[in-house]
């Protein structure tokens, strides 16, 4: 017999699990699989964190609107998930009379949406109030909601708040095909076969193949490739606004970010191509990005630049699809979720409960939904005082794993306790490895502490999941 | 607060010499701090030999060198020996705060000796693009993997620069039975000890690709190949000189940079390019009675030097205290 569920997720990135929480205050089952070895691994692992307040989407899309709303829940979830969330502010910059006319368009369209307090700045606040800034900058919009998160433990914080409310989590869980109809669907996974009454697909880029296997061809999902670069730490009040140019038909531009953790990002690119799965950078990617940031910041430096990465938008046409699908009732598309994703998620999750109630899932909310979930720690975030009492509680907090970010034991070993599987999955969830020597000093640590708290050998331990063991087995022949 | 007479940061060659030589010259109470679980540094996984020729005169692997240092400071009682003990802050006055498994001091140094070492480069700082695979490794990472944990990371490595440690592990990864397609340096001569380019690469018949860089890692979730380019005096890359070298592991070997971190939050001022603390004198730094030796002072080639240089710190800093 398989295990039967009310709703069953796919996909374990932001959306899927601020769906998952959402639906955890009420009284049916909930299972989400994700394919990969970890949440968090696909599209939200590259995001930027920005936290936007609505300002580059038209009033009229579905996107603007969740986007706005979803700036307003994610205060309240950061607060009870014990997240940081920092409201930063944002500035679109214009460089000519006719960008700073076009300022005016979003300043009024933002408007409509009910984005709060804008304010259009001329050049002397921005010199006071951005003083890296391009001194050519005539004006800029400034829209002070707009704040920033780390994406990662944002996913972290709402399923693993989701899980102690009863959802179950499968991971290494593919979808592989979707039989039946609303009240009976048959789910077959990697994982086993799991039935449901209704399936929110919640995919990402691969949200189109998992329609698909439902029997539903209304969309395609087209990668748009993001080239990110992170600037040393040092340079953390490099800008004290997250910086715009005027976005394009396409995409914003190249930004200047403010990143939760400290470390100013610029990028991203948005390259349109085929293979969902091509994450590499490239030098046109990094030249593109370094004058895009040079032109609002002049002063940043290529040799400042300490990591980078590339990510993939997940795009069908311009504007999000949230909708149950009319020739199979009982699935539910959550697809095309692209920038301002991270923002919206929380009311994408609120929409989605409201589709369900429609199509009659009967939705009681629970007496008791544990909405707080208790701070995780980082040594150097507390007082000396609480970090020495700590250390005295639990020894394992007095010893250092990685160096360059100062993570110990005892947090490294809660990353693994709350389902760090990986060592990606530690460095998202602690920053262990995510310093200056990029993990040069810790990997044989982290190895070994993985390997002891989740009893596998040292040759199993991977970065993301099968196939990227740090420890090649198989000898060759040369 | 608790005050000592002499406090040494990092137990490896530099740190040991240290402590020894201001022994010798008569401080009474060192306390020596080491963040791993043995004294000794980057010898212990250094298991070649070369180590020793100019100091001992004798060919020692690193550990036999390391040896001598840490049998001789078990001998001193006036030095305490911490070890994971990781110190996490430094003020100017030489306060410092430091964590160990249950526990977090705080006390002032009279004298401080900083020997803290150095780090490696790492592939973004040379800008490689491409995917982010397992299977790329520092050169030291490579060898602490090999020589302490028994664990060979890969069979087919590409080595990107020609640092001391990437020859070195060029001939380590080859008499474990892997097979090493290339080492690939962008200058026009090797940045390590002529010993090395012979012994390590040229006796082993590996492929030395001078003036060539890699511009490009594939590989979703293991290293799969690289791609090479040939480069004029300039750096510039020359056009169609692009081929692939298949592999599953590329171990960074692009230098070395002084670990002074700790200092810099003392107010010390470093060295834009090299991350030394900007000085006239070997050792000395600009605030009074704090000392730095060894490869965090300035990265040195061979051991030998840093004994050598680090005695005389040891020597310094009884002459402040006494």
């Amino acid at each position: 017999m398989s295990k039967k569920y009310d709703v069953i997720i796919i996909g374990g990135g932001v959306v899927g699990s601020a769906i998952a929480r959402e639906l955890s205050r009420h009284k049916i089952e909930v299972a989400l699989f994700e394919k990969e070895e970890e949440l968090a691994f696909g599209v939200s692992k590259s995001n930027s964190g920005i936290i936007h307040p609505g300002t580059q989407n038209p009033a009229s899309s579905l996107k603007g609107k969740l986007c706005v709303k979803g700036n307003r829940l994610t205060r309240k979830i950061a607060r009870e998930l014990e997240l940081d969330f920092k409201e930063v502010g944002e500035l679109i910059v214009a460089f000519s009379e006719e960008e700073l006319f076009r300022l005016g368009e979003l300043k009024s369209e933002a408007e409509k949406l009910g984005v709060p307090r804008l304010k259009i700045v001329g050049h002397k606040w921005l010199e006071k109030n951005e003083p890296n800034l391009n001194r050519k900058a005539k004006a800029a919009l400034f829209a002070p909601t707009a704040g920033i998160i780390s994406p990662y433990r944002l996913v972290y914080g709402l399923s693993e708040n989701a899980q102690k409310n009863g959802v179950e989590i499968h991971t290494s869980a593919k979808a592989v095909e979707i039989d039946g109809e609303r009240g009976a669907f048959e789910v077959f996974t990697t994982d086993g076969l799991f039935e449901s009454k209704y399936i929110i697909n919640a995919a990402g880029l691969f949200a189109d193949d998992v329609a698909e296997m439902a029997g539903v061809d209304t969309f395609r999902i087209k990668a748009r490739k993001g080239e990110e670069f992170l600037l040393d730490k040092k340079w953390e009040d490099l800008t004290r606004h997250l910086l715009f140019p005027l976005p394009s038909e396409k995409t914003k531009g190249i930004l200047v970010i403010r990143t939760a953790d400290g470390n100013p990002m610029i990028g991203p690119t948005a390259k349109e191509i085929e293979d969902k799965r091509d994450l590499a950078t490239t030098d046109e990617g990094f030249k593109e990005v370094l004058s895009g940031a040079q032109k609002l910041v002049p002063g940043i430096n290529g040799s400042d630049i300490i990591a980078y990465f590339a990510g993939l938008r997940p795009a069908s046409g311009d504007d999000f699809i949230v909708r149950e699908e009319k020739e199979v009732p009982g699935f539910i598309n959550v697809a095309g979720i692209q920038s301002p994703g991270l923002t919206a998620a929380p009311a994408i999750a609120l929409m989605v409960v409201g589709i369900l109630k429609k199509s009659g899932l009967l939705l009681k909310k629970k007496k008791v939904f544990q909405k707080h979930r208790p701070k995780k720690m980082h040594l150097f975030a507390i007082p000396p005082s609480e970090t020495k009492k700590l250390i005295k509680k639990n020894a394992a907090y007095g010893d250092i794993v990685c160096r360059c970010e100062m993570v110990s034991k005892g947090e490294v070993s809660e990353a693994i306790a709350s389902g760090a599987r990986t060592l990606d999955g530690i460095k998202f969830r602690t920053r262990a490895q995510a310093g200056r020597c990029h993990g040069s000093f810790c990997t044989t640590r982290l190895m070994k502490i993985l390997s002891e708290k989740t009893e596998k050998p040292l040759t199993e331990i991977t970065k993301r999941g099968e196939g990227s063991e740090i420890i090649k087995k198989d000898r060759c022949d040369g | 607060m608790v005050e000592r007479d002499l406090v040494i940061v990092g137990g490896g060659p530099a740190g040991m010499a240290a402590a020894i030589s201001a022994h010798e010259n008569g401080v009474k109470d060192i306390l020596l701090l080491e963040r791993d679980q043995y004294l000794g540094g980057i010898l212990n996984q250094c298991v070649h030999t070369g180590f020793g020729v100019e100091y001992f005169k004798e060919v020692l692997t690193g550990p036999e060198y390391a040896e001598r240092f840490i049998k001789k400071i078990k001998e001193i009682p006036e030095i305490e020996v911490s070890l994971k003990t990781f110190v996490v802050n430094l003020a100017t006055d030489k306060s410092l705060t430091y964590l160990l498994p249950g526990k977090m001091e705080t006390l002032r140094a009279k004298t401080l000796i900083m020997a803290t070492g150095c780090r490696e480069k790492t592939r973004e700082m040379a800008h490689i693009a491409g995917t982010r695979p397992a299977g790329i490794f520092s050169a030291g990472l490579a060898q602490k993997l090999i020589n302490v944990e028994g664990l060979l990371p890969g069979n087919k490595v590409v080595i990107v620069g020609s640092g001391d440690i990437g020859l070195i592990m060029a001939r380590r990864f080859t008499l474990e039975g892997a097979k090493v397609k290339g080492v690939i340096e962008i200058e026009n001569v090797s940045s390590g000890l002529v010993r090395n380019v012979v012994q390590c690469v040229e006796d082993f018949n590996i492929p030395f690709y001078l003036r060539h860089k890699i511009t490009r890692i594939y590989g979703r979730d293991r290293v799969e190949k690289v791609d090479v380019v040939q480069v004029d005096e300039k750096g510039t890359e020359i056009t169609d000189s692009k081929f692939e070298i298949e592999c599953d592991t590329v171990l960074i070997s692009v230098g070395l940079i002084p670990e002074n971190e700790l200092i810099e939050m003392a107010g010390i001022v470093l060295d834009e390019k090299t991350n030394s603390p900007v000085t006239d004198e070997v050792n000395k730094t600009s605030i009074p009675g704090l000392f730095v030796c060894g490869n965090s002072f300035k990265v040195y080639d061979i051991v030998d030097t840093v004994t050598r240089d680090s005695l005389e710190a040891g020597r310094l800093a009884a002459e402040y205290l006494l």
